[in-house]
Parts: C-alpha cells; sequence; structure tokens
C-alpha cells in the first residue's frame, strides 16, 4: 500500500510548511505514472491539476507547424509542472510531456482550493510557497531572454 | 444516352473499334501486359489487350495468371491509372530566356493528337470524374489537363471479375459505369462470346453506327445483369462509408494513427499508384545561357519536404503525414471539392509494400471511435 | 509527346494560369535587415486590382517563386508593393532584385481581410507579429484614413524582436497622428528603446477597444495567433469577428498542387485569410495538421 501522505509530505514543494499542509494536499492527491512521451496537460486543455514530480524527466513544449515540438523548460523529480489553474481562463497555456516514464502527485486543484478555503493558514502557506516558485522561473526566464552567450552568427 | 438502343458487338469486334477510333485521328490507348502487369499502352489491335489474363490482388500483393481463354477483361485493375494520361508525371510549364534586362516567355504547348481509351474500368471513369472537379472546374483551371481532356474518347467496359482489393460498391463507382464515357462496354461469355454496348454520348453514337452491330435483346441485357450481380457480389472488400468524413474529423487524436505509423513506410507508392491524387511540385531550373525553365512534376504528400514552412516540415512525423493523406481523401476532399476522393480501385491496398489497407483503419478507428491514449490528459498523439 | 514552345511577345498572350507575367522593378526600399519592399509595374499597363490581404506569386527567373503578400499602400491604381523577408533562396534573391530588373507576378490570390465590408462604427483591433504587418499595412492604412473625421477607432499593437526590428516604422507614427491607437512592443530592448517590453499580447489590455464593437485582423507567427485569438475572445470579442491569415507551403497558389492543405482549407484558395471562431481556433490547435 503505497504511502502517498508520505510521499506528500517529503515532497520539496511542501517542505518546511505548517502541520497539517500534507494532510490536507493528500485528501486532494492521487498518484499517477506517465509512460515515455505521454502527456500530463496539453495546451487549451482546462487547467485543474497540480502535478508534484516524482521521478522521471517532464518537458514544457509549444508547438508550431515549422517550429515542430519546442522545449521551452524541463521539471525533474522534486519539481512542480501546471500553473494555469491558479488564474482565469483556467486553461493550459503549454503542454507538458514526460520524456522518460514518470511519475507525479496529482492533485485536483478545485478541492484543493476549497479546502484552503477552510484552512486559511495553510492556505496562505501554500499560496506564498507557489510565489515563491513562479518567481524563481520568472527571473530565470527573464535572464534566459537576454540570450547572452550569442548564436555563433558575425553582426 | 436517352433514346439510343443499346447495341451487341461480338467477340472480336475490338479491332474494327481500334480501327475506326484511328480514322478519327484519337491515338488509341489500352491495357497491356507489361513486366507482369496491366499496365497502359497503344494498343494497335485486340491482340494488344490482355486476352485470357486474370489477376489475384491483395495487401501488398499482385499476380497475374494466363488461363489461355479468349475474356479480354478478366481482370481488375493494375498499378497505372488514366491519370499519366491527363495530368501528365512531368512537363515543362513555361520557358524564359534572360538577359539585359528582359524576360521573354513561351508556353510550351502540347499538340499530341486526342486519345481514345479503349478498356477503361468505371472506377477510373469515376477516378477522371473526380479529377476533373480539381483540376479543371474550379475557380482556376489547369489548362494543359483541361485540353486533354477536352476530345478525348473513352470506352468503359465494366467489370466482370473483381480482384482481391476491390471496393468500388462501396463508393458508388461501380461495378456498373455510370456517366463519363463514350461507349459503355460489358463482357458477356455466356454462350457467344459478345459485348454489351450502351451510348454515352453523340460521338460514341457516331462510332457505333460505324462498326458491325445488332441490337441488344432481353437475353444479352439480363447477362449483362447477371455479369453485374456477379461482380457487386464478389466485391475483394468494403469501406463503410456510414458519416466517415466526420468520424475521421473528429478522431485526428486516436492512437490508430501512430500503430499505421509504424508499420508505413512513407513511401508514397500509394499516391503514385491513386488515381484521384494530384498534388504536384515545382522546381526552376536555368542553364549558364540565361534560359529558365519551370519543371512540374507529380508529388506526394508523404514527402517529408512537401509541407515544408520556414524552416521545418509542418508533417514532420510519418503519423501526421498518413493521417494528412487519408484523412484528406476520406474526408477534407468532401470540403475541398463537394465529394470523396476515393473510388474503391483498391490500388494502393494492393501496391503497398508494407499492405496497410485503408478500408481496415478507417475500420479499426471507427471501432474505437474517440478513443485517446490513456492517462494523459488531451493526447499529441500523432506527434509522438 | 510532341513540344512545340510558341514565344510570346505580349505578355496579354500568356494563356495559363501558372505562366508568371514580367514585371520590373521601379523601386527599392530597405525597410529592415532582412526586409526588403520592392516596388513593381507590369511592363504593359496597369496591375490587376487587388483586395487588402491577397498575395502574389513572385518569381526571381533562375531560383524559383514563392508567395508574398501585396503590402501597397493605397490601393488606387499604380505600381504595386511587396515586403519580403529573406529566408531562402528565392526570397533572397528577390530581396536583391535591383531597380530595372525583372521579377515574375501571377496573381493576386487569395482571400483578403475584406475591410471594405466593414461598417464605420466598428473598432478594428489589429495584431501583429514581426513580418506579420507586411499584408496588413495596406488594410491597416485604409481604415485609418476612413476614420480620420468619424468612426471607430483602430488599434494597431505590433510586436517585434527588438527596436531594429520594427517594421514601418514611419507607417505606425503616421497612423498614431492620424488618430490611430498604436502600441508596439519588443522581445529585447536596447538602451535607447523607451517602448514596451514583452509578447505582443501585453498590449491587450492597455488597449481601450470596446469588445462588442471589435473586429480584430491578427498576422503573425502560428504561435502567436492562438495566444492573441484566446486573449481577445477572453476579453469578450467575438471568436466570429476574429479573422487571422493563415500560412502553408503555397507552390501553384490556385488550389491545384495540394501543398497549402491545411484541413479542410486549401489555404491559397480559402484564404489566407480566414475566421477564428469556429475554424482557425480549431485548426491552429491540431499538431501537424
Amino acid at each position: 500500500m503505497t504511502d502517498t501522505l508520505g510521499l506528500v509530505g517529503r515532497h520539496p514543494f511542501l517542505a518546511g510548511l505548517p502541520d497539517g499542509t500534507a494532510a490536507l494536499v493528500t485528501g486532494c492527491a492521487r498518484l499517477v505514472a506517465f509512460d515515455k512521451g505521454e502527456l500530463l496537460l496539453a495546451e487549451g486543455g482546462t487547467a485543474a491539476t497540480l502535478y508534484l514530480i516524482e521521478g522521471g524527466r517532464v518537458g514544457i513544449e509549444i508547438h508550431g507547424p515549422s517550429e515542430g515540438r519546442v522545449v521551452i523548460d524541463t521539471v525533474g523529480p522534486g519539481g512542480v509542472v501546471g500553473f494555469s489553474w491558479v488564474a482565469p481562463p483556467f486553461r493550459w497555456q503549454f503542454d507538458a510531456r514526460a520524456f522518460e516514464p514518470a511519475t507525479a502527485i496529482a492533485v485536483d486543484t478545485e478541492r484543493l482550493r476549497t479546502r484552503l478555503v477552510e484552512h486559511p493558514a495553510v492556505g496562505y502557506a501554500l499560496v506564498e510557497r507557489l510565489s515563491w516558485v513562479l518567481l524563481g522561473l520568472l527571473q530565470a526566464t527573464r535572464i534566459r531572454l537576454l540570450d547572452l552567450y550569442g548564436d555563433g552568427r558575425r553582426r | 444516352m436517352d433514346g439510343a438502343q443499346d447495341a451487341v458487338i461480338d467477340g472480336d469486334g475490338f479491332d474494327a473499334l481500334i480501327a475506326v477510333l484511328g480514322s478519327r485521328g484519337l491515338r488509341t490507348l489500352g491495357p497491356v501486359v507489361r513486366d507482369g502487369a496491366v499496365v497502359h499502352g497503344e494498343v494497335a489491335g485486340s491482340g494488344d489487350l490482355p486476352t485470357g489474363w486474370h489477376d489475384h490482388q491483395g495487401p501488398g500483393r499482385y499476380r497475374l495468371e494466363q488461363d489461355g481463354g479468349p475474356e479480354l477483361f478478366g481482370w481488375a485493375v493494375g498499378p497505372a491509372s488514366w491519370k499519366a494520361e491527363f495530368f501528365a508525371p512531368e512537363e515543362t510549364l513555361w520557358r524564359a530566356s534572360v538577359g539585359d534586362g528582359e524576360v521573354t516567355l513561351t508556353e510550351p504547348h502540347d499538340r499530341t493528337s486526342p486519345c481514345a481509351l479503349v478498356g477503361a474500368r468505371p472506377c477510373e471513369v469515376r477516378a477522371l470524374a473526380v479529377l476533373d472537379r480539381v483540376l479543371r472546374d474550379g475557380a482556376v483551371a489547369d489548362d494543359r489537363y483541361a485540353d486533354r481532356r477536352r476530345g478525348a474518347f473513352v470506352v468503359v467496359v465494366e467489370c466482370g471479375a473483381p480482384s482481391g482489393t476491390c471496393f468500388c460498391t462501396s463508393m458508388g463507382s461501380g461495378p456498373a459505369a455510370g456517366e463519363g464515357f463514350d461507349l459503355a462496354m460489358t463482357e458477356l461469355l455466356d454462350g457467344d462470346h459478345r459485348f454489351y454496348v450502351r451510348v454515352g454520348s453523340p460521338e460514341g453514337a457516331e462510332v457505333l453506327a460505324r462498326l458491325p452491330h445488332r441490337p441488344a435483346g432481353p437475353g444479352d441485357s439480363a447477362a449483362r445483369d447477371q455479369v453485374l450481380a456477379h461482380s457487386e457480389d464478389s466485391m475483394g472488400r468494403a469501406l463503410d462509408t456510414e458519416r466517415l468524413p466526420d468520424l475521421l474529423a473528429r478522431n485526428l487524436e486516436h492512437p490508430r494513427w501512430d500503430e499505421v505509423a509504424e508499420r508505413c513506410l512513407s513511401c508514397g507508392n500509394c499516391t503514385l499508384v491513386c488515381p484521384t491524387c494530384f498534388c504536384s511540385d515545382v522546381k526552376d531550373v536555368s542553364d549558364v545561357t540565361g534560359a529558365v525553365e519551370r519543371q512540374r512534376r507529380w508529388a506526394s504528400c508523404f514527402d517529408l519536404d512537401h509541407s515544408y514552412l520556414n524552416g521545418g516540415a509542418v508533417r514532420a512525423t510519418t503519423a501526421s503525414r498518413y493521417r494528412q493523406w487519408l484523412t484528406h481523401k476520406l474526408s477534407t476532399w468532401w470540403d475541398q471539392f463537394g465529394e470523396s476522393g476515393c473510388v474503391g480501385c483498391g490500388r494502393c491496398i494492393a501496391w503497398c509494400p508494407v499492405g496497410i489497407d485503408l478500408t481496415e483503419e478507417t475500420a479499426a478507428i471507427r471501432e474505437s471511435d474517440g478513443a485517446t491514449w490513456d492517462g494523459g490528459a488531451a493526447t499529441g498523439a500523432a506527434t509522438r | 509527346m510532341v513540344d512545340v514552345a510558341e514565344p510570346v511577345t505580349h505578355p496579354a498572350a500568356l494563356r495559363s494560369p501558372l505562366s508568371p507575367r514580367p514585371y520590373r522593378v521601379v523601386g527599392r526600399r530597405v525597410d529592415l535587415v532582412d526586409v526588403v519592399t520592392l516596388v513593381l509595374e507590369p511592363r504593359l499597363g496597369q496591375p490587376p486590382p487587388f483586395a487588402h490581404g491577397q498575395f502574389n506569386m513572385l518569381t526571381a527567373f533562375g531560383v524559383g517563386e514563392a508567395a508574398i503578400s501585396i503590402s501597397s499602400v493605397p490601393r488606387a491604381p499604380g505600381p504595386i508593393e511587396h515586403s519580403i523577408r529573406d529566408v531562402g533562396p528565392v526570397t533572397h534573391a528577390l530581396c536583391n532584385a535591383e531597380v530595372g530588373g525583372v521579377v515574375g507576378v501571377r496573381g493576386p490570390f487569395g482571400i483578403g481581410w475584406d475591410v471594405d465590408g466593414l461598417d464605420d462604427a466598428t473598432e478594428v483591433v489589429v495584431v501583429a507579429g514581426g513580418i506579420g504587418l507586411a499584408p496588413l499595412r495596406g488594410a491597416v492604412a485604409d481604415l485609418v484614413e476612413r476614420r480620420r473625421e468619424a468612426g471607430g477607432r483602430v488599434y494597431v499593437l505590433a510586436g517585434a524582436r527588438s527596436p531594429d526590428q520594427v517594421l514601418f516604422a514611419d507607417d505606425l507614427e503616421r497612423w498614431r497622428r492620424a488618430g490611430a491607437h498604436v502600441a508596439v512592443t519588443v522581445d529585447i530592448a536596447t538602451p535607447d528603446w523607451s517602448g514596451a517590453v514583452g509578447v505582443v499580447t501585453t498590449l491587450i489590455p492597455e488597449a481601450p477597444f470596446d469588445p462588442a464593437r471589435t473586429v480584430a485582423l491578427l498576422c503573425g507567427p502560428e504561435i502567436m495567433l492562438r495566444l492573441a485569438g484566446r486573449a481577445l475572445v477572453d476579453d469578450g470579442v467575438d471568436p466570429a469577428r476574429i479573422r487571422v491569415s493563415l500560412e502553408r507551403n503555397m507552390q501553384c497558389g490556385v488550389g491545384l498542387c495540394g501543398h497549402c492543405q491545411l484541413g479542410p482549407l486549401l489555404v491559397c484558395r480559402d484564404g489566407p485569410v480566414v475566421r477564428y471562431g469556429g475554424l482557425a481556433d480549431e485548426l491552429l490547435m491540431e499538431r501537424q495538421r
């Protein structure tokens, strides 16, 4: 019998959060597995899941007709996939695909939202933790936009 | 044709037919046996036709067998289609000489005499009508195709021996010939070897008038009915066309596309033998004297570069290219041209090196309509 | 097969829609490091009338042919303009065509923006990414001119990679002075840039258009079309009143060669401008279609 509560509690996303957070999240969660190549979520779909990655590597992608599939980010064990459930229009902006067999804790964010309203202290701590993760990604993305390395072409 | 009496010509009436067509200035083309297959070539007399030959076809399989009998049309279709006669596999669209800031263009014109097709199959005639809609009857016409179609004389021979890959009845294109012909014949072998003849145009009536013939009687008509009924019962396979365009349109992410892609070599044989595929590539070539030519040749949507755009191919996987071919043929052809692109000739099945059968593929999708990959949210199935 | 080539001295005698008509390059402007505008005139007579959003097939003799949108302003009889981005051998040759040289022209082809059909009270939101402003240039100029005194406002939202890649900066300024709302954003700024930085969809919330009265015209990379289309629908614009310009491999331009297929469409014949709601919104989401 898988100790889902234990897994949730040990996931880095929840490290150091108040007692009871892991239990609250576990109550909205189930364990899922993806084959290599399988999509966790697809652009345009309804965003209602938060994935805490346990094992394997997941790529965040967008597709275009001549670009094909472009990988814009990767997330490994301990990371988080899926943020568009946070705000309207609650729709995935990108694809997320398992690059290798992957396991994750899938949190139903509709139920989570309800529980967090009922437990505001835990709710605040979780949303603050989410802001930290998003801030880190935003800062990293801004630095990437500087295109620091150049592309080798003479100008 | 209303008012024109059906007729009968006897078994060796083809020589007279070919002679009459020649006297009208028409190059007579028909089925001939070459390299173990029924292909198309110049026909000078009935001796050139595939007398006594029968074909055995299945997925990835084609074999001819000779029985020494008198039957001229005891076979279904070979790899060649009449498309090549009107839509040239290769041709020069224009030539230009470039020099001193001036460009002079010339348009090569095809001066060969119109052709007569002797022994086209009903599915072929339907295929030409489908191609007419695409290449001749749209807002812009391919002028060369239109010129070649005008003046062509078509003698269709209805099928008495469908093969293992035929499904014309599913597509409403056979075994009887509907329209688009000058003369329609049915080979009758009960008793005397003879051909039942129906007239389809004033030109057809003119040609018939110059052939030895007699009016068709009830016995002849009954014999023709029996041949056609037997053909309908012996179709090699069937394609369920019930709401098929919608079925394919809503299953673009079906796992079957990836499954067939594991077998498909993306070789494009199916597009080569298909009588309605019309894609073409153009290429401009020049020489050191400043002469430039634009050449057009048949192309295939299975080519990786077919969908090249701004640095990459849009359909980068075999799965997406197979999906394009099949959904175009059976679904989006309706959106673009108002009918199905498939005539049920079965060539794509016989000439696929790995024997992929589109009747089987569509049936598999129909059986699990709406299926997507397990576990994931949406699929992106055709991109794996 | 007997092949007889008849020299054609008068372009009007060319029979086939597949034969280019020779046009002379009467003007040339370097817009950006990789974008050149050619001004073309037929050897005899006037170019055929065209609608904004349509394209011509331009031949660089000896190299090949490419589909290039007509970017002319105004739409009066006279020489026509094409703004070409150098991305391959054909466009490279076209970008290097000199004044006095000859370019082959076939067209105009396709379905355009149909701005003539818009009533003057409509607000028009234009979202253009990169070279996407070129097929929109004529339509925007027409709309801005018609609404100079009265009528619904025109909002031009343009995105470029960097400040030196902003296309038609002069036209953008002219439209701003004529009363249009013009906003430009870049992905990567330079020290002298005081405009917006960010993806073009970030300009949408700041544009004070009334979604209920809005028609939107979008042109640019497909990913941008998806983002901008969704953003406008989320803001309340009727999806059926959003029009996008689609692009696929084009070789004949007249619906005969099969290359430009996108699902049920032949883009050269049924587009390139198509409605977003109920058509392009689904097609743009289909991977490898």
